[in-house]
């Protein structure tokens, strides 16, 4: 089976040799320090380790990893099969967590009635009864049903 | 089971049956997935990788794949019972050196294998003996569906399957297969080969992966690409690839074969000479004249020998496995003097007497 320590470290030097070409240093470094908000890695951790920490990532570093993604693939959408539970979005993780951070505000704050929507918000996501996608431009209202419940 | 109970039976890809056999040893379809409520492994607390892997054990128990399988704790196993597990490509280098909590669900006829806490979350590997992708992917297809029934993976519209490294992003699919080239490297054609294939984007390996040398002439070929193309579309880019590599080589070992058959016939036959007599040996020698002996059965210039033995020659002959057959634990030294015994031992057997 292959021993993937040297992708990493082929990848991230193909990341920097690349990056240093089409990007200004000053760019580079301003792309160096965006951090994830959901697992703190820095742009320049993952250019060092070659590997990311989350897979809020994506959209976290989205388009500082566009051009690394056409160099290595000549592509930037997924074509292909697609998982019956549709629930595992990174996007979904990061509103969850968001929605968790506001909770615990409220009851801090003694909200309690902001605290109880939230908790039904959360539920709400947690069950698939709102799925939260990268490309809806709508806000999710509570209202909306996007797709069934996922078989968990 | 116990890990030394692999021993006795020939891997799936050691078979030597399947299509095109004597040039494609083996077809392998490896998928990368990850649970959608952990960080990736680089940021994972040891708490995380614990609770991946209860997960996946936890799904496991409840599939029907749960029947014909064993989940194995990799941190529980000693050295040499990691290092044989790598020897048959059934666990990565990744996985038996990284720490923490991981383990690999193993088939006992080895035809699959799911290593957990790896680069990523999960690693899927189906193993076929000779070129058959299709029904590898077929395979890999239903596995992918079962842990996905308990599992949410990580999964996001525009660039799919997400994974620890971009490289792996989309569908999350490596296809590749393990060819016999020793025609091709005698007649110094193989860095022409590498060149044609990289310039389509196919990556060439040596037998144990990325970084692995090129020992006994095996050579992984494997799509670079995993975003953009659907699975059936991988699958179907290196299938195109492998019928012209099996008509060089064999070309390759026409050649050889006409234009100096008695070259030929006498190097193959001295290889055989120093793996029956040898009192010490190498297990890098030993690829290398395992190599030619296998082409030279493959030739019909050698006829007392089966390609089976030789595949599973391979194996045997590699540190751990030498272990685990004589029971216990060996020097260097001692190594490559008992690995002369045992090689002494399967290839002067009358083709009758040899035991599969």
């Amino acid at each position: 089976m292959s021993n993937e320590e040297t992708p990493a470290s082929a990848l991230s030097s193909m990341l920097a040799k690349q990056l240093k070409i089409e990007k200004a240093s000053e760019e580079l470094a301003s792309a160096d320090k965006k951090t994830c908000p959901i697992c703190g890695i820095t742009f320049a951790d993952f250019r060092k380790g070659g590997r990311l920490g989350c897979a809020y990532d994506y959209v976290a570093f989205e388009e500082d990893l566009e051009p690394l993604l056409v160099n290595i693939h000549g592509a930037l959408e997924h074509v292909g099969k697609v998982p019956t539970n549709l629930s595992g979005s990174p996007e979904r993780q990061q509103r969850l967590m968001q929605l968790k951070v506001e909770m615990k505000e409220a009851i801090d704050k003694e909200d309690y009635e902001t605290a109880s929507r939230l908790r039904d918000k959360i539920s709400a996501v947690e069950s698939g009864q709102e799925t939260v996608w990268n490309d809806d431009t709508s806000e999710q209202s509570d209202d909306d049903f996007q797709s069934e419940p996922p078989i968990v | 089971m116990k890990i030394e109970e692999l021993a006795n039976q020939s891997s799936e890809w050691m078979r030597g049956q399947g299509p095109e056999s004597d040039i494609v040893m083996s077809s392998r379809i490896r998928l990368a997935r990850n649970l959608s409520e952990f960080p990736f492994i680089r940021k994972c607390t040891p708490k995380d990788r614990l609770a991946i892997a209860t997960s996946v054990h936890r799904a496991l128990d409840s599939l029907p794949l749960a029947a014909d399988s064993e989940y194995v704790d990799v941190a529980k196993l000693g050295d040499l019972d990691r290092q044989f597990l790598m020897e048959r490509q059934l666990i990565s280098h990744e996985l038996s050196e990284s720490q923490g909590a991981r383990a690999v669900i193993l088939d006992p006829n080895e035809r699959f294998s799911i290593m957990v806490n790896e680069e990523d979350h999960l690693r899927l590997q189906v193993m076929q003996s000779g070129l058959d992708l299709e029904s590898a992917w077929q395979r890999m297809d239903e596995l992918d569906n079962q842990l996905e029934s308990k599992l949410t993976y990580s999964f996001n519209k525009r660039l799919g399957y997400l994974t620890a490294c971009p490289t792996n992003v989309g569908t999350g699919l490596r296809v590749s297969v393990m060819l016999h080239l020793p025609a091709l490297v005698a007649t110094k054609q193989i860095d022409k080969v590498f060149r044609a294939l990289n310039k389509i984007n196919v990556a060439v390996r040596g037998l144990y992966g990325e970084g692995s040398q090129f020992m006994g002439d095996f050579y992984q070929i494997s799509n670079q690409m995993t975003l953009g193309k659907n699975e059936l579309g991988l699958v179907a880019k290196v299938s195109e690839v492998v019928p012209r590599l099996i008509d060089y080589e064999r070309k390759a070992r026409e050649f050889l074969v006409s234009e100096s058959r008695d070259d030929l016939h006498d190097n193959v036959s001295r290889a055989l000479g120093i793996l029956c007599t040898a009192k010490k040996i190498s297990s890098e020698e030993t690829m290398h004249y395992l190599s030619k002996v296998r082409m030279g059965v493959n030739l019909g210039l050698i006829d007392n020998v089966k390609i089976p033995t030789v595949n599973k020659l391979f194996i045997h002959t590699q540190p751990a496995h030498l272990q685990k057959l004589c029971g216990h634990k060996l020097s260097v030294t001692d190594r490559n003097i008992e690995r002369a015994n045992y090689l002494k031992l399967h290839l002067m057997k009358r083709p009758e007497n040899e035991i599969n």
